[in-house]
């Protein structure tokens, strides 16, 4: 199979199986000549960022004392950015964290963060792909 | 801070610039590209703060299109310095937020918000706004 029809596959599989939503389509229309890679730019942005916030919520979540106005405030800014890009699962995840964290529940935001970190490494790995392809299908070499 | 320049044609009037606010680097990035497909100068900062430094040297500023909830400084508390101001409170100023908040709404557009719109924004919402606030 072609590296286009690979690309293709890949995002629609990633539509179909709940990973992303129109969002995402509302980015790849913004690519054009006059900015050729935003949709990259994005998603390189995002999945820095996201790790970072999955970072930093396990940090605030490790305390014997957890700041749960803190660690609601992180999964605001990952559930923002998750919306932004049409990472519809991660987005949602992210919407039941915020009820634990209301509830104040070590237990659920612990829970919960794991289920963030799972949608969101599978997210990230599917985005990496479609990097990939992309690259190939404009002709330049695979990324080491 | 990331800047695009718009792109008029030379000759032609200038290109409005717009000052897009957000805390978040992913959501600078999606409301600048946005913006700049309307053909639009952009200016993206992440902060209230910079926001402030930037207009106190940037005298062509459009618009502002900021989000609310940011550390120190939120777009509400933004808006309200832009309209206290005798040199910047004409210029238009929309609040961006992920939340649906009435009260919140209500009281940006009594402080003077142009509009409030609802993360995620999508370009059609932007192209509207503007095409009302920049016409």
């Amino acid at each position: 199979m072609s590296a286009a029809n690979q690309l293709a596959a890949l995002i629609a599989n990633m539509f179909a199986t709940g990973l992303l939503d129109d969002q995402f389509q509302q980015l790849q229309m913004l690519q054009d000549p006059s900015a050729p890679n935003f949709v990259s730019e994005v998603v390189t942005l995002f999945c820095h960022d996201g790790e970072r916030i999955i970072g930093e919520l396990a940090k605030l979540l490790d305390k014997p004392t957890v700041d749960f106005d803190r660690v609601d405030a992180f999964v605001h800014q990952l559930k923002g950015s998750s919306a932004s890009v049409g990472a519809l699962k991660v987005k949602n995840t992210c919407i039941q964290f915020r009820e634990f964290c209301q509830q104040k529940s070590k237990d659920g935001c612990l829970k919960t963060l794991e289920t963030v970190r799972i949608n969101f490494y599978e997210l990230r790995g599917k985005f990496q792909t479609m990097l990939q392809l992309e690259r190939q299908v404009n002709g330049f070499p695979p990324n080491n | 801070m990331a800047s695009r320049k718009g792109l008029g044609d030379e000759g032609s009037a200038p290109v409005p610039h717009v000052l897009a606010v957000d805390d978040s680097p992913v959501d600078r990035a999606v409301i600048a590209g946005i913006l700049r497909s309307s053909r639009f100068r952009v200016t993206a900062v992440e902060s209230g703060k910079r926001a402030l430094e930037l207009l106190g040297t940037e005298p062509n500023v459009s618009m502002i299109i900021t989000d609310y909830w940011m550390p120190e400084m939120t777009g509400y508390e933004l808006l309200k310095k832009v309209k206290e101001s005798s040199r910047l409170k004409e210029i238009p100023v929309v609040i961006m937020s992920s939340e649906n908040v009435p009260t919140r709404i209500n009281r940006c557009l009594e402080e003077g918000a142009e509009d409030f719109l609802l993360k995620p924004v999508r370009p059609a919402d932007v192209s509207r706004l503007c095409s009302r606030v920049l016409r």
